[in-house]
Parts: structure tokens; sequence; C-alpha cells
């Protein structure tokens, strides 16, 4: 029962993000905007936590089976791929590093000038 | 020609495979697909199987990516103290990150001379793969190649992450678990994982967050350079 609900309840948030995503045009994938509405859905209450907790755990946990035949994909891809190698590693290996250091970076900055602000706040309060 | 039992067992025996070996040698960067893909490959080779005929065969496997995107609110939603805690280092981190991401390909993309298809495949990698499959088809590039680029990704982050961290000095554990989470996804995330709680935490939900920012950044983008 407890698959079954859950199952249905997850369907039924991708079926409402497909539906979406065509209405938007297909602007954003439509398992995207489902994530969105599931997380809205558990916030508000709408749906309970306990209900989608196995599948949902099931799906995340194994999510990399899932994407095994699209990986497949590259035997047929070997040829391009192989072709442009060294400029393909250098354009992901590059871009990888500039996305860590900047999205650490700022976390870390806004986290800091928070915590001055809130300090300061705190120290206000107290006194 | 189509076998939909063998192809299932073949796709789950050979993951289960390289999930055993990753869990006898506790070595989190031994990634199930070093050992499984190998194995399908070999398999479809000897028995002179087209690639298209595997992926007919196992469009039930390719069909839970949509729900498991999904499923990764329940995800977001168990950190959701952790959102609530830190939501403008969160949501300003993982913005700049999309954007630099996405960029950053453009960029290196006319640099290195790589054709639009590798530009439309590779915006969204670094972002856990089934969510950047989705995006890149939407943009018009190709999953797989997209599926490809997003693990290199991953792998890259994971290994080269901690000194990468090290390098820039970055003290605050959720910072940490952000820059892993946003760069490397699910592989960044294990090897965060092993710095620590509240790093492992950060990078988790940097994935579904990452996953959302960059649906909605990749198509802008493009749209913008369709001016």
């Amino acid at each position: 029962m407890r698959v079954i609900t859950g199952i249905f309840v997850i369907l039924a948030h991708l079926v409402a993000g497909n539906l979406l995503s065509w209405l938007i045009g297909g602007f954003m994938p439509g398992s995207v905007i489902g994530m969105v509405l599931l997380y809205i859905t558990l916030r508000t209450g709408i749906v309970k936590e306990h209900w989608i907790r196995v599948v949902a755990v099931f799906l995340t946990d194994n999510m990399t089976m899932f994407f095994m035949p699209a990986f497949i994909g590259i035997m047929d891809l070997w040829g391009i791929i192989s072709m442009n190698f060294w400029a393909w590693i250098a354009v992901l290996v590059l871009s990888t590093i500039v996305v860590m250091i900047s999205s650490g970076y700022v976390h870390d900055i806004v986290e800091r000038l928070l915590q001055k602000k809130s300090s300061q706040g705190g120290r206000s309060c107290r006194s | 020609m189509m076998n939909v039992p063998f192809m299932l067992a073949l796709t789950i025996g050979a993951y289960l495979m390289g999930v055993y070996a990753r869990r006898k040698t506790g070595m989190a960067l031994l990634h199930p697909f070093i050992i499984s893909i190998p194995v399908v490959i070999a398999v479809l080779e000897m028995a002179d199987i087209p690639c298209v005929y595997y992926q007919d065969s196992t469009a039930f496997i390719d069909f839970l990516l949509g729900p498991s995107v999904v499923s990764l609110a329940l995800l977001l939603y168990d950190h959701r103290e952790t959102i609530r805690k830190n939501l403008a280092g969160i949501l300003s981190s993982i913005t700049i990150g999309s954007v630099v991401g996405v960029v950053s390909v453009w960029v290196l993309c006319r640099v290195f001379g790589l054709d639009d298809i590798f530009m439309y495949s590779l915006e969204p990698k670094s972002v856990t793969t089934p969510i950047a499959m989705d995006v890149a088809e939407s943009a018009g590039g190709n999953p797989s190649l997209t599926a490809v680029s997003v693990i290199f990704c991953g792998f890259i982050g994971a290994v080269i992450g901690p000194f990468i961290l090290r390098i820039i000095r970055l003290k605050s554990p959720v910072a940490r678990g952000i820059a892993m989470g946003t760069s490397a996804h699910g592989l960044g995330t294990a090897r965060a994982i092993e710095m620590g709680a509240v790093e492992g935490a950060a990078s988790g939900l940097a994935i579904a967050l990452m996953g959302l920012m960059t649906a909605i950044v990749v198509p802008l983008f493009n749209l913008l350079l369709a001016l």
C-alpha cells in the first residue's frame, strides 16, 4: 500500500510538472517543475512525508542506475568525442574548477557578512 | 529485436557488480559505472547488438529518471532547517554557481573551438545527471553526451575538490559542501560526506537546488544568445 501510494503521488507530481512545462512552452523540464511542486505540497502538508518516503528514497538512492541506458549511448558518440577529446576535457575541468571556487567563495562571503550583522545585533539585544 | 528481461537483468546485474566493488574496496571514487559500463558494452559488442536496441529494451529504466528527479524534493524537505538557516548564502552561491557554470561552458567552448552540440550538451554539466539530460534535451543538446560529461565532471570535482578547497582556504563547512555539490553533484557529495556531516548535507541539497537554478539559467542564457 505504501509503495503504491508513493508511486502514485510522485507520478502525479511528474504529470503536473509535465503539464506546466508544456504550458510554458518547454522552458523548464517537467521533472524539475515536479520536484518544486512536490517540495511545495510537502511543506504545506498536502502531501505527508511518510506517503512517499519509501519510494522516493528508493528512487534517489538508485538514481545512478537509471541513467545507464543513456550512458551506453557513448558507444555511438565515441567518434565525435574522440575527435574533440582534449578540448572536451579542458572545458569540463576548467568549468568545474571555476564553478567550485565561485560558489564556495560567494557562500563564504555572504555567510561572513550575515554573521557580522547578526553578532552586532545580538550584542545590542543582550545589553 | 527487443529483449526486455535480458537487457534489464544485464543492466541491473552490471550495476550491482559496480556497487559491490565499491563497497568491498570502500573507495568513494570507484563509481559503479567504472565496472558496469564496460561490462554492458562488452556484452553488447560480443553479441553484436546495436546500442539503439539496448536503449529500446531498457526504456523502462530510463523512464525512472523523471520520478527520481521529482523525489529529490524529499531531500530538500529533509534539509529544510539547513536551508532556512543559510538561506541567503545558499541562494546567492547557487545562483552564481549556475550562471558561472553556463557562461564558462559557453566561453570555453568558443576558446577551444567546440561545436554547438557540445555547448548545448555541456551547459548543464554541473548538475545531477537526470536533470542535466532533461535540460540539455530541451536546449537542443545530446542527452548521452551530457550524461557522459556530467559524470566526468563529478569525477574531476570529487578528485581535485578537496585540494582546491585547501588552496582557496574555504573554512565554513556549509560553503565547502556547497562548493562540492554545485560543481560535482553526487560524486562531489560522496566526497563532502567524508569531510563531515554538515558538508555532506549542504552538498546534498546543493544538488537539487543547483538543478533547479540551472534549469532556469540555461534556457534564459540560450534565449539571450539567440538575440
